[in-house]
This record gives structure tokens, C-alpha cells and sequence, in this order.
């Protein structure tokens, strides 16, 4: 790399010159996510003569759970959680492969966040290479790397409805995740809302965990995902409404204690008569599995509504590369589909194939033949109609207005009206227009402009509850199609990380000097009565202490 | 003919930040056919990606920016989430020293501050700790919320007949003599009276289309933002080096640190991202406000900013164009845009600014700037991969 900055100058004091933070580790390829894709890229890397190193949220913090991130665990984690040790034990004991990568050598991290990856790029240059923002349970790091595999899985869209709030209403892959990897889901009986392959597998899993299934929800006319799967569930028990959606959850201290079903008309409008009562402790939103993007998405690779993959995934070509050509996705965060959730041999056979593109970047040619590309299933789901029809039918037509954005206590009409937050008490001119519509008529509706002004999407679960539903209010909204809503942004840290945690990641001396000083231009801050034009480089070299405003 | 009709308005304002929206809604108000054309959507620069900061006393604006901004709201018909008065905490007797600036300097134009002691900073600013040296408590600045003002402008310019046209990318000029009769844009020629440049750091690109150099310089800079805290009393403290805000949703949202000098063809078609610069941040307002060290960092943010060489605004009509007025502030415009908006109007409409001497402001300051500037003053991009 060379510096385009002649010597004899004045150097930027107040610029990130000669600032970058020490960086003590590095390696050749970083997997996120120890799930198959990723446990099997590693196990294919490991072999190259290159450092592997694959790190693995689990077991994620307590109180990051709480913070229903990364997935919406809903409170029902059994208090065992808390003991970090046997569920360490619990993590290794459920991904046995995770022994066999340390023997191969990988370098495997568990309970370790990813927060953040950092490209080196033309506009921020100033650390060289790339790393990646990482963070255990008592520290925040950097690793520089040449090459990752995002291997992130997926997240469980939320739909609003009365009560929704409540203890108990949880996503069904965070269900999924605390009853197999965690053994630790505090549930006896549940409602599962929604019937795609993904909602009706996780089903049979929770079923298997010891989770009586009453009764099963679905808004369309019929079950979406494969019967062989409904047959289990409908034999143990489990009731199957179809055009039908939760009306509301009825709660007890510890949250969800039954709810109550009301039928729906093709339209989504509600039917009346008499409501159905299915006494619960929990209710599992399976209405749409969500490629985990937030990591590429805020690194910048390309993301795009892809029906296929189920919404919002990366741009990858045959190679599972994204974007960014040293930056690969596999398994559920490439994108979700109904033969890929049913086996598991579709994400290892794209965390192989991540890992071999990257091991022939690093200059390794990989053992074994080059397999062929994943492709999604033919798309037979339209799944933007499907989320529009949830959204529709459970969120629009409830009641009591509950909140879309829970963190932030945005209704579904806050944010088609773009209402100003609660705490402000504006009194609005009702013969105002501030529609989504009116912002930015000639351009594609934003969500960051519905975040920026309603704040859905801001709060401390960094909107993955939410987003999803406010993609689809805001196609209905303005009438848009949902798949040319674009997604909203993530920014770093994607994980919620303690100000005094990532103030104590290592920076260099030199990083103390010039924070006074806004971009320690002296004369910026001279008042102007002082001043004395003209202006030149030579006839300013004052170093004149300032401190900016 | 129905303003959607028009193509073209007396006046064209190339720039939908703070600075070109405030001006469109300072001219619509006065009742002229007002056009604001914007590359991409509304204060998607550095208009929306900043502390919210309302105090700036070195400025010839300052009377103007103080007298604005507590009847914004009203003046607006939107909210803009303002609330007066900032304390600024400093941790040593070296930022003590720096930050007295603000009290002298606005001393002189008449505004009142107080010196605080450790003990009354603590008790103004619970979330401040022992280790802080003093204070200074300003009866005048304040913040706001840079989205919400931003939009409040859009709207209330719309309101008074004002268009924005968002997307729509200037390309270039009509002339005919020392006049602009047309900007040419992604979206066809608008025809205008008067063009007003405001386009953040591609100001300088499109004064060159006329023959003007207007000395810019791009760079990048981060925000980060925690989950919401009890609100203070008082949200508008900062200091330590940093500058920012607890919102009045609690968040607390601050900025600062190292600059980053990039090429000014990067910035059009990029996103800004941030960096680990977000922990040296961090680090700054956990010794600023220690007893929210346990705050959840959610969120970061950056943005493109650009500078003049001596850091300082330009507000002008260069003489060498009849009918064209620049306004660029320079990485310091939010706080600002109520005056700055105004003085362009003053400009637009009558040549000069009625209630503030800009005279520190033109272009003609910089008629003996080296041509090398940007690299004389270190202001180059360091590296690129």
C-alpha cells in the first residue's frame, strides 16, 4: 500500500493517520457460525495448511437474550442459561463435529459475537486489511483476516397482535435453538403460528423436546409446507386452524397463559363469532424464516428481495461469494428454502464449497472434486404475498393497535401515517398529510425514513422483531410491491455490547491526540470578529489549541 | 399550470441537506417558486448524520442560529425536537482551558454561561463521575433532532408551495452570458431565475461547471448511539472531546475523533460505513458519562462532510455570476440552517445578507489559496487498498 501523502507536508494531526489500532490476532479464513454450514467449512478448510479460525456466539449472554437478540427468545429460557458452564457443555454436546475441527486445528471460539466486519475500503482506509469486531463476555477485539464465510442461520420474522408483548410469544427459531442446543426452553404447551416446511420441522423438534403442539394457526386457506410433516403433529393432538390468525394473547404473571383464535376472510378482515380459546404458555411465530444477514448486509454486500431465498439475501454466485469477493455466505443466511430447511446436507454442501473458493483465494488448492452449485428450490411459495397476508390479517386488523415496534412502541398506523414518537405529545393538524408516500414520492419507500421519523426499527433489538413487518405496512401503505422495499440498514456493533466493553478494545497512543479539536482546523473555531481574510496555507500555519463545537 | 407542471421555478437550489431545504423554505415562505432538486432522498448526507448541536458562537450566524431556533417548531408546523441550553463537561484543566472559549465568545454577543465545580456538574449530570475537572453550563445552544428538522423543513417548504425533487442528479448549467437560465439534471432542464448551489461535498464539482472554484474537501467521520437511559434533566451535555446529545428518548448519541480524507468521486455513490473508530468513541463517553458504562451500544454511524481550507462556511454570490449564490457550511451546518437558510434567502432575494455580516464568508478569501491545498494541509487520503 502506498501512501499518497508527500513527505515534506504538514501532516492532518486531527485525521486517522497513523492512528490504527494494534491488532494482535489474525487469520488466513473466519467462519461466523458454528451451525452445519459452518462446522463444515471449517472441517473442509482445515485440512490446507491455512489458520481456520470459526467462532460461535453460543452460548449467547443472558442478558442478550433478554434483549430478544439475536433471535426473539421471548423470555422463556429456562434459568439454567444462566449457568455459562453446563451450557458450554450443552453447545459442545449438541455439535459433537465441533471436537473434530479442534482436532483438525481449527481455531474454534465459542460464546465469541461477531459485532461487526470491517472491509478495508477506498472510503475508510485507514486500517489495514480487513477485521472483524468480535466480543466474548468480558472483552471486545479485533481480528484481521484475509477471507470469511458468514454462516449466521436464520431468524424468525415477527407479526404484531393484541398481547403479542407477553412472556411466551417467542420466534420459532429462538424455540428451536433453547430446546435442542440449549435444552433449556421453558415451555409445556405451545401455539405454532404458521405451517411452511421451516414452521412445521421445528414443530416435530419441539414436539420431540417434550412440547405439547395444541393447536396450529395459519391465515391461508390451506397448510403451506409438506403434509408428511403436519401428519406428526395433527396425531399427537395438535388442533389445525386455517383462515384463521391469534386475536390475542391471555396473560398470567408468567406471560402467555392460553389465547384466543378469531377466523379470517380470504380478504384478511375478521370474522365474527364466537372466539376460540387454546390455553398455551407459549406461541411460536413461524410465519417466515429470515436469512441472518446483518453482518454482510452492514459490510456492505449487496442485498436484494429474493422470493427463492426468502426475502432479503445476499447477491452470491455459484462459489456462495458475495459481493465483496473475499466474503462468502452459507446455510440458512444465503437463503432460506423448503429443501434446505428439510435436510441439512444443502447447507454443509455450501459451507464446503465457501470453503473451497476461499482456500483456492489464499493460493490452497483444496482436496477433493469441485462440487456443484447450490440452487433454491424452484420458487412454488410466493412468499412477499404470504408476509402481506400475515401482516394484513394479524397486525392491521387487531384491535387494540398493539405495537409493530416493540422497543420503540410504534403501531402499525404510526408508521403508515409516519406519526411522530409518543414522547413528544405532538398535536397534529389532522389535515396534514405525512404519509410514508409524501416523503419521497419520486423515490422507492426507505425504511431508514420511517425509522429516522417514527423510530421503528431503532431500538436496542436492533429491529428484528420488527423490520419485516414494517417492510410489509409500508408496502401496503404506499401501495408498493414488498420486494422493492428495500432492507433496512445495519449498522455495528449488530450485537448490543456495553459501552465500557467496547471502550476497552485496545487502541494506539497516537489515537489520544486531536479529539478536541472537531477536524482541528483552527481557524474553523476563530471567532469571526478575529478573522482576517485572505486565506492561505502558508500565511495560516497557526497552531493555535482549539476545540470544536 | 398545476406546480408539478412547472419545469423550472425563479429559484433552483441544487442540494436537499439542511442548508438547500432550509433556504427552499426561507424562499417559499416569502411566497417565490421555490425548486429543490436532491441527488439522492433528503438529508441522506451528512445533514442526517450528526450530533443535533445548536451552539455556535464563533459564527457571524450565532445571533441569528440563537433567536431561530427556540420558535422552530412554530415557525415549521413539525417538530424538530429542540430544547435549549448545553452543558459541556471537561475532564482536565486542558479541556477547561479550550471549552472557556465558548463562554467568552458568547459573552461578547451577549449570552450568559456559568463555570460549574465537580459537585454541581455531578448534580446537573447524573451519569457523570469523579473524575470530572468542571464545567460550564451555556444559557443558550441547545440540539435537536437532525431527521426530524431535516424532514420538518421538507414539509414546511411544500407546505408554502415549495417543490423537492428527490433522485433527480444536476448535471450541468444553461447559460446565456454571466447568467444560469437552466439546471440540467437526471430529470430534464429546469429553467430558473437564480440557481443556488448547496450540494454538500459536490459543491465544489458543480461550481466548476460555471468557472468557480469553490475549495472542498471530503472526509468521513462516526457516531454511535446507546440503548435509551433515564432521561436527564438537561440532554445537551458533552464535552471530553466529544459532541452530541442524550435524545429525549434517552438514547445517548455522540460523535468525535479522527477524521478520515477521501477522494470527493467517492463520496457520490458510496455509503458511508463505520468503523472500530466506534470503540475509541466509546471509550471517550464512558470517562465522559461513566455510570452509563453499562449501556448497550446499538447502533453507529458516518458520514461524508466536507470542509472549506480554513474550515470555515461559505455563503455568497460569487461576482463573476449574476445569478448565482454558494452555500456550503463547511462540516458544521445543522446547528446552523435556520440563519444559514436565511441568509441565502437575504442573498437570493437582495443580494446581501440583512442581519449578519458575511463578510468572513465569500469565496474571495481564498483568491491566493495554493492550488495544492489538500495536500499542503496533510487533508489526502491516507491509503487505499
Amino acid at each position: 500500500m502506498k501512501s499518497r501523502v508527500p513527505s515534506s507536508i504538514r501532516r492532518d494531526y486531527a485525521s486517522v493517520a497513523g492512528k490504527q489500532p494494534p491488532i494482535g490476532e489474525s487469520t488466513d479464513l473466519l467462519i461466523v457460525g458454528a451451525g452445519p454450514a459452518g462446522i463444515s467449512a471449517a472441517l473442509t478448510a482445515a485440512g490446507g495448511g491455512v489458520r481456520v479460525t470459526l467462532v460461535d456466539e453460543n452460548p449467547i449472554p443472558l442478558q442478550t437474550m433478554g434483549e430478544d437478540v439475536p433471535l426473539h427468545f421471548g423470555g422463556r429460557m429456562a434459568p439454567t442459561v444462566a449457568n455459562r458452564n453446563a451450557v458450554l457443555e450443552s453447545v459442545l454436546g449438541a455439535r459433537p463435529e465441533l471436537a473434530e475441527a479442534i482436532d483438525a486445528g481449527v481455531d474454534v471460539r465459542l460464546g465469541t459475537a461477531a459485532w461487526g466486519l470491517f472491509p478495508q475500503r477506498r472510503t475508510a482506509a485507514w486500517i489495514d486489511g480487513h477485521v472483524a469486531g468480535l466480543a466474548d463476555e468480558d472483552r471486545a477485539y479485533l481480528l484481521r483476516f484475509e477471507q470469511v464465510i458468514v454462516a449466521t442461520g436464520c431468524r424468525d420474522m415477527g407479526v404484531a397482535f393484541d398481547g403479542w408483548q407477553r412472556p411466551g410469544v417467542m420466534g420459532a427459531s429462538a424455540a428451536y435453538r433453547l430446546a435442542t442446543t440449549y435444552e433449556a426452553l421453558e415451555s409445556r404447551t405451545a401455539v405454532l403460528v404458521g405451517t411452511g416446511a421451516e414452521a412445521l420441522q421445528i414443530g416435530n423438534a419441539l414436539m420431540g423436546a417434550g412440547v405439547r403442539i395444541a393447536a396450529i394457526v395459519e391465515q391461508a386457506e390451506a397448510v403451506t409446507g409438506p403434509t408428511e410433516l403436519l401428519a406428526p403433529l395433527l396425531g399427537s393432538g395438535a388442533r389445525l386452524f386455517t383462515r384463521h390468525v391469534i386475536q390475542q394473547t391471555v396473560g398470567d404473571l408468567q406471560g402467555v397463559a392460553a389465547v384466543r383464535l378469531a377466523g379470517v376472510e380470504a380478504d384478511g378482515s375478521r370474522l365474527a363469532g364466537a372466539l376460540e380459546r387454546i390455553e398455551c404458555d407459549t406461541v411460536v411465530l413461524a410465519v417466515a424464516a429470515i436469512p441472518t444477514i446483518e453482518l454482510m448486509e452492514a459490510a456492505g454486500c449487496s442485498v436484494t428481495f429474493q422470493p427463492a431465498r426468502g426475502g432479503h439475501a445476499p447477491v452470491i454466485d455459484g462459489s456462495q461469494r458475495t459481493s465483496l469477493p473475499f466474503l462468502y455466505a452459507a446455510g440458512d443466511c444465503a437463503g432460506v428454502w423448503p429443501s434446505k430447511t428439510l435436510s441439512e446436507e444443502t447447507a454443509r454442501r455450501e459451507g464446503r464449497i465457501a470453503a473451497a473458493t476461499a482456500l483456492r483465494s489464499l493460493g490452497v488448492q483444496p482436496d477433493g472434486p469441485c462440487e456443484p452449485a447450490v440452487s433454491p428450490d424452484p420458487s412454488v411459495r410466493d412468499v412477499a404475498r404470504e408476509r402481506l397476508e400475515w401482516v394484513r390479517a394479524m397486525t392491521l386488523e387487531s384491535a387494540a393497535a398493539p405495537f409493530v415496534c416493540q422497543c420503540e412502541e410504534v403501531t402499525a398506523a404510526d408508521v403508515i401515517e409516519l406519526n411522530p414518537p409518543r414522547y413528544l405529545h405532538w398535536q397534529r393538524d389532522p389535515s396534514e398529510s405525512w404519509r410514508i408516500g409524501s416523503v419521497d414520492p419520486q423515490g422507492v419507500p426507505n425504511p431508514d425514513v420511517v425509522k429516522r421519523l417514527t423510530r421503528a426499527g431503532m431500538g436496542p433489538c436492533q429491529g428484528r422483531r420488527c423490520r419485516e413487518q414494517i417492510a410489509a405496512l409500508m408496502a401496503i401503505g404506499t401501495g408498493s410491491a414488498l420486494a422493492d422495499i428495500p432492507a433496512a440498514t445495519y449498522r455495528p456493533p449488530v450485537r448490543p455490547l456495553r459501552l465500557g466493553q467496547l471502550a476497552a478494545l485496545t487502541e494506539a497512543p497516537a489515537m489520544r491526540k486531536g479529539w478536541e479539536s472537531w477536524f482541528g482546523i483552527p481557524s474553523q473555531w476563530i471567532p469571526f470578529w478575529r478573522l482576517t481574510p485572505p486565506y492561505s496555507v502558508t500565511a495560516s500555519c497557526v497552531e493555535e489549541p482549539v476545540a470544536g463545537e | 399550470m398545476s406546480s408539478s407542471q412547472r419545469a423550472g421555478a425563479a429559484v433552483v437550489i441544487i442540494g436537499g441537506g439542511v442548508t438547500g431545504l432550509s433556504a427552499g423554505w426561507w424562499l417559499a415562505r416569502d411566497g417565490i417558486d421555490t425548486l429543490v432538486i436532491e441527488a439522492g432522498a433528503a438529508g441522506w448526507g451528512a445533514s442526517g448524520r450528526n450530533g443535533g448541536g445548536c451552539s455556535h458562537h464563533h459564527s457571524p450566524l450565532f445571533q441569528e442560529e440563537q433567536r431561530l431556533w427556540p420558535q422552530m417548531d412554530e415557525l415549521l408546523g413539525y417538530p424538530t425536537e429542540f430544547r435549549p441550553n448545553r452543558i459541556r463537561i471537561a475532564l482536565d484543566e486542558h479541556q477547561f482551558g479550550l471549552y472557556r472559549h465558548a463562554l467568552e465568545n458568547a459573552e461578547r454577543q451577549g449570552f450568559r454561561s456559568e463555570v460549574l465545580d465537580p459537585r454541581q456538574a455531578r448534580e446537573l449530570v447524573p451519569l457523570v463521575g469523579d473524575n470530572v475537572f468542571g464545567g460550564y453550563f451555556h444559557h443558550f445552544g441547545g440540539h435537536a433532532n437532525p431527521h426530524r428538522t431535516l424532514q420538518a423543513y421538507a414539509w414546511a417548504m411544500r407546505d408554502r408551495g415549495g417543490r423537492l425533487l428527490q433522485h433527480t442528479r444536476a448535471l450541468g448549467f444553461e447559460r446565456s452570458g454571466n447568467r444560469v437560465v437552466g439546471v440540467k439534471t437526471s430529470r430534464g432542464t429546469f429553467a430558473c431565475d437564480h440557481v443556488v448551489i448547496a450540494a454538500g461535498p459536490a459543491t465544489g464539482e458543480l461550481a466548476s461547471l460555471l468557472g468557480i472554484t469553490v475549495p472542498l474537501a471530503s472526509a468521513r467521520a462516526e457516531m454511535i448511539v446507546t440503548e435509551p437511559l433515564p432521561l436527564m434533566s438537561l440532554g445537551g451535555v458533552d464535552g471530553n472531546g466529544l459532541y452530541g446529545r442524550q435524545t429525549l428518548r434517552g438514547n445517548l448519541a455522540y460523535g468525535g475523533g479522527p477524521h478520515e480524507w477521501i477522494d470527493a468521486a467517492d463520496v457520490a455513490h458510496t455509503r458511508p460505513y463505520s468503523t472500530p473508530l466506534q470503540a475509541s468513541i466509546a471509550r471517550r463517553l464512558c470517562d465522559l458519562l461513566p455510570k452509563a458504562a453499562h449501556a448497550r451500544v446499538i447502533r453507529s454511524w458516518a458520514g461524508f462532510i466536507e470542509n472549506t481550507p480554513d474550515g470555515r462556511p461559505v455563503i455568497d454570490r460569487p461576482p463573476a455570476m449574476e445569478n448565482l449564490t454558494i452555500a456550503t457550511l463547511s462540516s458544521v451546518g445543522f446547528g446552523l440552517s435556520p440563519a444559514a437558510g436565511r441568509a441565502v434567502r437575504d442573498l437570493v432575494v437582495a443580494g446581501r445578507c440583512g442581519f449578519a455580516d458575511l463578510s468572513s464568508l465569500t469565496l474571495g478569501r481564498f483568491a491566493s489559496l495554493e492550488a495544492d491545498w489538500p495536500a499542503l494541509q496533510g487533508w489526502l487520503p491516507g491509503a487505499a487498498p
